[in-house]
């Protein structure tokens, strides 16, 4: 897959005010372990050269301690410990303001194994890519549909665990544009590494323009594979998990495909989303996420082909 | 060593005990010294399995995208490695630890309840071969080492897997908790005249508090496996939360175990290098007051930390903040350990055999994993790394760079008293820096892998990121080199049992209990024990004039 735009990552990148908050913390933390780091490794050696055995030695002078030294060294770790503590509490209650009666601009559902995105304020349902606008104060709603999974995009500056029946919030103000990649950090089954997260952060105009085009229903289709490759879906049992806009199908167990041409990936991630891995995709599934909960659909090849040809036309 | 430090029996070798000739008086035994001698090869054994699974591991996460063994086994295969490390490994190393020394500690004949200690190892064992009893009958499990619901509900993992794993660490966990008992029972009833509880070595006060951890943490665990068996085997819902019951809940109930046991296995691995420390640096503890305060407030605080695991599950900030406080707080007596070993090495003469080798880089590499713990702690820097490869780091800084290397230093430094033999220094020096170098070399690379965003059990990560790339290579590299040290040390342990040097009684010239019989002990310890007024009774023979009441009758003069 395309992804030679996407965004390198690590904690010490933050694409959000929220992360840019936490990477301070993560230098004033990491500057702290290492002067304590610093002061044992120093001490220990200095022990080690100067206090080794030589030719000769007696037993060394005995001394059972010295209580003001103890209480010392007891005393300030606990005061360094106790500024990490109050900075911790800050950094909490700014990176994650009181929820009220505020609604999810966007809400992350996880599946085995899989993400969907919905933006309730819009009507539009989508699966494992999505857009955020940048700039814009934005509260996701986490919640897992299955088991436990967790939605880490690192450049977000945290993770927040996905579930089931124990909705979360998480909290980001994106301020740089740009494709930043995550995913699940829970251990939620057969394909946990392979359920991946692309986050799009693009422009309020370009999410505008997102939007609209997601809550177009797609039009009929006119060639010839591809009105046989809807006939193929809507006649299969593909309509018993996915749903495609202004169709009969409209379960949501699996990823809405009212526009999965607009997509990138298949499989959360897994394998480039074009005509001839779609058709293979379809074909069989678990030949690239084994484990995954859609089945071997048993499609001649040509209807595979032309099955993948109609779901190619859903830009 | 005077008269009164001599027993009747003598013997130079453990295979010229006569009572313990023959496999019937091993099964049959309720002798402390066997059954401690059996617990800590059962651990080895499965430390080999372990470290098998660990290498399989390695060796998929050597390149992206690769094949080795697939993901349903990758994921079967971390989740025996973290279940045989913690309660196949460390749990059973820890317990022969104790039940082997404590009595000899405390001069006692043998432990307050033998015939439940070889209760306690035999359902252990039995447990332990339940659990790999999965891989032929029916497939391993595979929901991790702590077994999050609701995977671990039947709708999820329909193999047995889980119930092995369950019912496996049902079984253990009784053993674990009536050994537990019978630790803080010997301790309390059966120490030697006038062995004060303040004149106890600091292992046994470690083991101690540990015994208390295992009977406090243990029965939360117990009672929410059975809860787990129920919704699997009778259709309960208690974690299932499509039918009203609540995921968050197992998590709260495992945790409740889970940081204790945290405790529960390093707290004997300090109890080691406590003792190691002061006869090698030829020095009495510094500030043993404190050492001994210190791990009782661990003791404590361990049952009020366990949300440091859930800081991600979005939890109210109050609930959180608490446990952040608690977190960091709990670091303060661990950091006056790090401290007291250091004090108590300077200004001493130090011998750095092997055993105090692998003391000292302890202190370095659990210093390295208690900072890691402390980041933890700082809950929005945890909301970044809990998860990723910045715990795997961490949990092996904590546990093999410190619980176990402090176990392999309890080896080398009582391996000639078990067996009557020395181990060899030179294989022992060879053994220790290929360890550090393989160790380290292998998994502090992960703490930079966790920070560039590698979620923790995953089978595989994408081409194209050179970085961690590297890093995955290279720490299978190490963790060949760290097997190999591994292979090393058991090579010198089997050759020394046959081929090492006779070690005598007391050959570290240590100061406690256990060096003033026999090496090996006879079946029942002592004929005669020497008096005890300090921690340190064998140095009080030979230095009667450090001995407190000598100090009164110069007159405060010393």
């Amino acid at each position: 897959m395309d992804l030679s735009n996407a965004q390198f990552t690590s904690i010490f990148h933050f694409a959000t005010e929220q992360g840019r908050i936490i990477v301070n913390l993560q230098y004033i933390n990491l500057a702290i372990c290492l002067g304590f780091f610093l002061v044992v490794v120093g001490l220990l050696a200095f022990v080690i050269i100067k206090f080794r055995q030589r030719p000769g030695d007696g037993e060394p002078h005995q001394s059972e301690g010295n209580t003001k030294l103890e209480i010392v060294w007891t005393v300030i770790p606990a005061i360094i410990f106790l500024i990490l503590g109050v900075l911790t509490g800050v950094v909490m209650s700014s990176v994650n303001p009181p929820v009220g009666k505020r609604q999810p601009d966007v809400i992350v559902i996880g599946h085995q194994f899989w993400w969907e995105y919905r933006y309730p304020k819009y009507g539009v349902v989508t699966a494992n890519e999505f857009y955020l606008p940048v700039g814009t104060d934005l509260m996701l709603e986490i919640r897992g549909a299955d088991v436990i999974h967790s939605f880490w995009v690192p450049d977000f500056g945290q993770k927040m665990d996905a579930i089931p029946g124990h909705p979360n919030n998480l909290f980001l103000k994106p301020i740089r544009e740009g494709i930043f990649l995550g995913q699940c950090a829970e251990y939620c089954g057969s394909q946990h590494s392979l359920m991946r997260i692309i986050a799009n952060v693009v422009s309020q105009k370009d999410f505008d323009k997102w939007i609209a085009s997601q809550r177009a229903v797609p039009a009929m289709p006119g060639d010839q594979s591809s009105q046989h490759g809807r006939e193929l879906f809507m006649s299969n049992t593909c309509v018993q998990c996915h749903r495609i806009a202004g169709t009969q199908a409209t379960a949501l167990v699996a990823p809405d495909l009212t526009h999965i041409a607009s997509r990138k990936t298949i499989g959360a991630g897994v394998i480039e989303n074009n005509l001839e891995n779609l058709a293979a995709w379809i074909t069989n599934p678990q030949q690239f996420k084994p484990g995954c909960l859609m089945p071997n659909m048993r499609l001649s090849k040509s209807d595979a082909h032309d099955l993948a040809v109609y779901l190619e036309n859903l830009k | 060593m005077t008269d009164s430090a001599q027993t009747h029996h003598s013997f130079n070798w453990l295979a010229d005990i006569p009572e313990y000739h023959g496999l019937w008086s091993w099964v049959t035994s309720i002798d402390h010294k066997q059954i401690g001698i059996m617990y800590v090869l059962s651990s080895l054994f499965f430390f080999i399995a372990g470290l098998i699974l660990a290498l399989i591991m390695r060796i998929q996460l050597m390149l992206p995208m690769n094949h080795f063994v697939s993901q349903d086994t990758y994921n079967q295969v971390f989740t025996m490695h973290g279940t045989t490390m913690i309660f196949l490994v460390a749990m059973p190393l820890l317990f022969g630890f104790s039940v082997y020394l404590v009595p000899l500690m405390i001069g006692a004949r043998d432990m307050a309840f033998p015939r439940l200690n070889a209760m306690g190892f035999w359902i252990f064992l039995f447990g332990a071969l339940l659990l790999y009893f999965s891989f032929v009958g029916g497939g391993a499990p595979a929901a991790g080492w702590f077994s999050y619901a609701p995977l671990t509900e039947k709708g999820f993992l329909s193999n047995p897997g889980v119930d092995y794993w369950a019912l496996s660490l049902l079984v253990m966990g009784i053993g674990s908790v009536a050994t537990g008992l019978n630790l803080i029972v010997t301790v309390l009833t059966l120490r030697a005249p006038g062995m004060k509880l303040q004149y106890v070595p600091l292992f046994v006060w470690m083991v101690i508090t540990t015994g208390f951890l295992v009977v406090l943490s243990l029965p939360a665990l117990n009672a929410a496996i059975i809860m787990i068996l129920f919704d699997r085997l009778l259709n309960t819902q208690f974690f299932n939360p499509t039918h009203g019951g609540s995921a968050v809940l197992w998590q709260n109930y495992f945790w409740f175990f889970g940081h204790p046991e945290v405790y529960i296995l390093i707290l004997p691995g300090f109890g080691v290098v406590t003792e190691i420390i002061p006869v090698f640096s030829r020095k009495t503890l510094y500030g043993a007051g404190f050492m001994a305060a210190s791990t009782v407030a661990i003791g404590f605080l361990s049952f009020g930390v366990w949300m440091h695991h859930m800081f991600a599950t979005g939890l109210g900030f109050s609930v959180l903040y608490v446990f952040a406080l608690s977190s960091l707080l709990i670091a303060v007596p661990t950091g006056v350990k790090v401290w007291t070993w250091i004090a108590t090495m300077w200004g001493g003469s130090i011998r750095f055999a092997t055993a105090m080798l692998f003391a000292t880089a302890f202190i370095i590499q659990f210093t390295i994993g208690g900072l890691s713990g402390v980041t933890f702690a700082v809950i929005p820097l945890d909301w970044q790394l809990t998860d990723s490869y910045f715990v795997v780091a961490h949990i092996h800084y904590v546990l093999l760079g410190g619980m176990m290397f402090a176990m392999i230093a309890g080896i080398y430094y009582w391996y000639p008293k078990v067996t009557g033999r020395m181990l060899s220094e030179k294989l022992g020096k060879w053994h220790f820096w290929l360890m550090v170098l393989g160790f380290n070399g292998t998994f502090f690379g992960m703490h930079i892998l966790g920070a560039f965003g590698m979620p923790r059990r995953v089978w595989t990560y994408p081409n194209g990121m050179p970085i961690v790339t590297a890093l995955n290579f290279f720490s299978t590299l190490c963790a060949f080199l760290l097997a190999f040290s591994i292979l090393l040390f058991f090579w010198n342990m089997i050759y020394s049992f046959f081929k090492g040097k006779i070690a005598g009684d007391n050959p570290w010239e240590a100061w406690t209990l256990e060096w003033c019989c026999s090496s090996p002990p006879p079946p029942e310890n002592f004929d005669r024990l020497p008096p005890v007024h300090s921690r340190r009774p064998l140095w009080d023979l030979i230095h009667p004039e450090d001995r407190p009441e000598s100090k009164l009758k110069l007159g405060g003069h010393a």
